[in-house]
């Protein structure tokens, strides 16, 4: 478990990160947390060349209000995340996805920016992302941009983020209480098996993100569309509705969950993710 | 053992070990540096079969930092083989060498070691040593194995066949199958498991080319057997070698072993004239350190209507793995001794047939042989009730040896000590609340709740053992020296890596001294300090141990008594000792073990013909295992939808004698449970059709945690083992054949309704949610 060599590289702030990153190309990793380039680098599975950690980029490291929108740094850890009042009460489905992330040395070493940017199949926070239809910014070369979660996540551990690129900022809107993540934990890792991010919007209209199914994670559209404008949803409608979280999907299999238990478990999960964020007892 | 009040012994005492290890400042393997070290890699084979068709050093050897990269053609001629020392007639052993030689035969097979002043160059090194290798055929299922045309494991021994062992018990089991109303029949599977001690296997070799002696620092359990057996394997005499087990996190048997690395950093050491450290990676510990089970069995049981079992018949597929280690063989044969568990069986019939594949080999894993034995009669008493419509509870009393009955020979040729097998079932039911458990079920179940309710009686193997039993000696041994200033030094033969001995020993001494518990210091696991010793494994530690040292204070007490009689002006038999003082009736004074330990050394006034000093060693043998029992009850719920498995309620009561440390017996049977918990529901190590190892991470091996145990409600009861003085008979594999059973038992009573009799482990969510599933769609369902 010793890493390859490597060079270890410090930027103090977005702008130095963007510029090696640009200096050193595909020899560089972004370190943001580190808990899933660690332990690939430990297995030399990973031998960067060069390490650009972002742990002391100054800015990266914040939860804020923003017009309508919570802004979140990519620095910002798991657990600022879980134990934030301002979220708690504006956008409390981060924290109850944060809450579920590993154990809390990880949650106090893990950042939301960094596991988007590597998005793993299995990682939670894709899914609350998504059913959030967050904003993310991205700072390159060219300056910064802003992509939306809806598209971000192309396939197994790619984004839309190009290689040059540092993830920055998360934009989150306000949401009411009608939020709920169900997830099923893949029993050594803790990784998600299938988890289930739902969103009520105001006027009824509910975003399903869901993640531990496929290749990447994804909104459950069909779901979404069964249940469009409809405030109080009935338990029945939400039974047939989940019935469609799997549709389209070509899920993946391995020892933990066959492909077919998972297909299962995306409408369960769904399911009681609605029933709980409608706010129907069981 | 003489009659002392006893104001340690039983109580609750908290760990004397545990704020050095709390704090971070214990000494593992790992944390041993040496002036001058330097640090082992291997290179590992990623087949699971293989010619070995060449092997390129010369990169390695221009790493920056690499010493020396050696092969099996350089060293294996001078290390010795790997050594197995279970005693089965006609086994047939592979030679495993310290290094593969021209094959390798399990993904993981060391295959190259390259040294270097730090570990980063050694596995830099590693790296860079490329070795060709032809793949060769395959094998991995154990029946697949025994079949006409297999390939082969070792095609050299011809067959994949290790061993055959017939065990043939009690009355004529051919009769018993003729009288039989019924014949009950199971197959069933306990898969393998990887004993994922947090601390992984570590060794430092130190070797002292002036006077020719070695020191080797090993996370280890067995000290002593590695002083016995690694002379042979690297030519350092047994006086001249040191072996010091320090901190050891975690053994569970996976550290019960004589390793190749062992033997290797020892060889380095001397010849590369520096010290040598290997500290093995997560992966390897996966790949290359033992595993525990892998046997399928075919039961057969004959009864009558009434539920009387006339006889059981087995057969095992023990799948060995690639090799023997230290009691591979010897695993499978544990389980033909408690075959019949706490039950009547007149007559049984066991074949047991070791089986070679290509994995990593089978060893010693927590219990070795007993939770085999155990869950398999525990789940057949469930399948015969089932059968026969009896009740599952009434079938086991009726079986249940009366506590006037022991000692009590049974069918497999063991006579257990002692026991209230009743006792301990209706302390269970008690704390269950039975009858309200069962009216909860009958509740669940009118919703449609998949509710069950388990229940394991089981008794086991302790003290391992009698020294007929062995194959080296099944004795303990132990010093105790009150020291010039009166304080108290115990050396015990065991090897405590956990179970809390350096507290509990202190109990038993304090209290036969007399003396002050914080005056009493516990030495253990270097073996140029406890000069003999057998270890520590098969629950043997304090029945064998502390016996031991018990018997060393009856030497102390005798010796401190004549002593006194002499500074009385008195006959020894006119001095008592209690409390930790000396008098006699009409003395002037009482003399405190402390005096007469600054006079035993002072030596000023020796009693005539008696030595100075005041200390014994003491070595003792047992004339029989013990038997610990107990009963446990477990409910759980299984989520329809899911298939998860929710632990409801969980009750044990374990008998394993009077308790020096309830404490220490809580953690064992907590740790135990956890361990059965993890085996019932979700862990087992898996390896594809190729040989190659999916659960080689913590990424991928569940071991159970906090959110996976429920809160237990444990009791005990106490029946003493005539075997020895302080009547104890261990307690640190009884959680884990008690309980899984118990756990297995109560999912398997869950999907009763759906006509579910028998699962195999392990019961995940999936595998669950398939049978009710299935059952479901074929309308069969509640």
């Amino acid at each position: 478990m010793f890493a390859a060599p490597f060079e270890y590289l410090r930027p103090s702030t977005v702008d130095e990160a963007v510029a090696l990153l640009a200096q050193h190309g595909d020899d560089a990793k972004l370190l943001a947390g580190g808990h899933s380039l660690i332990p690939a680098m430990k297995m030399r599975l990973a031998q960067p060349r060069f390490i650009v950690d972002l742990g002391r980029v100054s800015g990266l490291s914040y939860i804020r209000e923003s017009g309508n929108m919570i802004a979140i740094g990519a620095m910002t850890t798991h657990y600022a995340l879980e134990s934030s009042a301002l979220l708690g009460s504006k956008c409390p489905l981060i924290p109850e996805t944060a809450q579920t992330i590993g154990d809390l040395q990880v949650r106090n070493r893990g950042t939301l920016g960094g596991s988007l940017a590597h998005a793993d199949p299995a990682a939670d926070w894709p899914a609350a992302i998504l059913a959030l239809d967050a904003e993310i910014d991205l700072a390159g070369p060219q300056g910064r941009r802003t992509v939306k979660a809806d598209g971000f996540f192309v396939d197994l551990l790619q984004t839309r983020a190009r290689p040059d690129e540092v993830l920055c900022e998360i934009r989150v809107p306000a949401t009411s209480k009608q939020v709920a993540y169900e997830k099923t934990e893949q029993k050594a890792s803790g990784f998600a098996i299938v988890g289930v991010a739902v969103v009520v919007g105001k006027g009824g209209d509910v975003r399903i993100g869901v993640t531990g199914v496929a290749s990447c994670a994804y909104r459950a559209k069909a779901v979404e569309r069964a249940l469009a404008g409809q405030a109080a949803a009935s338990s029945d409608a939400i039974a047939r509705a989940a019935s469609h979280a799997g549709d389209g999907i070509e899920a993946l299999g391995d020892i933990h969950a066959s492909p077919e238990f998972r297909l299962h478990l995306v409408e369960v999960n769904t399911a009681r993710a609605l029933r709980r964020a409608y706010e129907i007892k069981n | 053992m003489s009659a002392q009040a006893k104001k340690y012994s039983g109580q609750p005492l908290k760990r004397v070990e545990d704020p050095r290890l709390v704090k971070g400042i214990g000494t593992f393997t790992d944390d041993v540096r040496l002036p001058g070290l330097l640090h082992a890699a291997f290179v590992r084979s990623p087949h699971a079969h293989a010619r070995v068709t060449g092997i390129d050093t010369q990169a390695a050897k221009a790493v920056k930092g690499v010493v020396a990269v050696l092969t099996g053609a350089d060293v294996n001629e001078k290390c010795g083989v790997v050594p197995c020392a279970a005693a089965i007639p006609d086994l047939k052993l592979p030679k495993h060498t310290v290094l593969a030689g021209e094959r390798v035969y399990f993904v993981g097979h060391p295959v190259v070691v390259v040294v270097a002043t730090d570990a980063y160059a050694a596995r830099d090194g590693a790296d860079a040593v490329d070795v060709s290798y032809d793949p060769l055929p395959v094998v991995i299922n154990p029946e697949e194995a025994l079949k006409p045309g297999s390939p082969l494991t070792h095609p050299d021994l011809g067959t994949n066949i290790a061993f055959t062992h017939n065990v043939n018990g009690g009355g004529d089991i051919d009769e018993a199958f003729r009288k039989a109303d019924r014949v009950i029949k199971q197959r069933v599977y306990h898969q393998r498991l990887t004993p994922m001690t947090i601390e992984p296997r570590a060794v430092v070799a130190s070797y002292h080319a002036g006077e020719g002696t070695m020191t080797i620092w090993s996370a280890t359990q067995v000290p002593h057997y590695l002083r016995t057996l690694l002379p042979g394997m690297i030519g350092v005499p047994e006086n001249k070698l040191r072996i010091i087990a320090p901190e050891v996190g975690g053994g569970f048997g996976a550290k019960l072993n004589v390793y190749a690395e062992e033997a290797l950093c020892g060889h380095l050491a001397m010849r590369l004239g520096a010290p040598v450290k290997w500290t093995e990676s997560r992966r390897e510990n996966a790949t290359s350190t033992i595993h525990g089970r892998d046997q399928i069995g075919y039961y057969e049981v004959a009864v009558k209507n009434d539920g009387t079992i006339l006889g059981l018949k087995a057969r095992t597929v023990a799948d060995l793995g690639s090799y023997c280690q230290l009691l591979t063989p010897a695993v499978p044969t544990l389980t033909g001794l408690v075959l019949t568990g706490c039950y009547r069986i007149p007559s049984i019939k066991m074949e047991i047939v070791g089986v070679y594949t290509h994995k990593m080999a089978t060893d010693a894993y927590r219990g070795a042989g007993r939770p085999e034995a155990t869950y398999l009669i525990e789940r057949l008493m469930d399948l015969i009730a089932k059968e026969l419509g009896l009740d599952r509870v009434d079938l086991r009393l009726k079986h249940f040896p009366a506590p006037t009955d022991f000692p009590f020979a049974t069918a497999c040729g063991v006579t257990y000590d002692s026991g209230n097998y009743q006792g301990a079932l209706e302390k269970a039911r008690q704390l269950a609340d039975w009858k309200g458990l069962m009216s909860e079920r009958a509740e669940a179940r009118k919703s449609g709740r998949l509710f069950g309710v388990g229940v394991s009686t089981y008794v086991e193997i302790c003290a391992i053992g009698p020294s007929a039993a062995m194959p080296a000696g099944g004795w303990e041994w132990g010093c105790v020296r009150v020291e010039f200033s009166g304080k108290v030094t115990a050396i015990t033969g065991v090897s405590p890596h956990g179970q809390g001995q350096e507290t509990s020993f202190a109990q038993i001494v304090a209290d036969q001294l007399g003396v002050a518990i914080e005056d009493v210091v516990v030495m253990h696991g270097d073996t140029a300090v406890a000069h003999y010793g057998r270890d520590t494994y098969g629950s043997r530690a304090t029945v064998l141990g502390g016996t031991a040292l018990v018997m060393c204070t009856d030497k102390i007490v005798a010796k401190g008594k004549i002593f006194a009689a002499h500074l009385l002006k008195t006959t020894p038999d006119k001095v008592e000792f209690s409390g930790g003082t000396f008098s006699a009736p009409g003395a002037a004074k009482e003399l405190t073990i402390g005096e007469i330990a600054l006079e035993a050394y002072v030596a000023k006034n020796l009693p005539p013909g008696l030595e100075p000093g005041l200390e014994a060693s003491s070595f003792f043998e047992t004339p029989n295992f013990t038997f610990p029992f107990g009963t446990h009850i477990v409910a759980v719920e299984i989520d329809r939808e899911t298939g998860r498995v929710d632990i409801k309620k969980y009750i044990a009561v374990d008998d394993c004698g009077p308790q020096i440390n309830p404490l220490l017996v809580e953690g064992q049977v907590q740790g135990g449970i956890a361990h059965s918990i993890g085996q019932a529901l979700f862990e087992q190590t898996v390896y594809d059709e190729n040989g190659q190892l999916l659960t080689g991470e913590f990424m991928d091996y569940p071991i159970p945690r906090a959110i996976d145990i429920p809160e237990y409600i444990l009791g005990h009861t106490v029946t003493p083992s005539p075997t020895n003085p302080l009547g104890v008979k261990g307690v640190g594999e009884a959680g884990t054949i008690g309980a899984t059973p118990a756990v297995a038992n109560a999912v398997i009573d869950a999907l009763e309704s759906l006509g579910v009799t028998h699962l195999d482990m392990p019961l995940t969510p999936e595998r669950l949610w398939r049978v009710v599933n299935q059952r479901s769609v074929a309308g069969v369902g509640a």
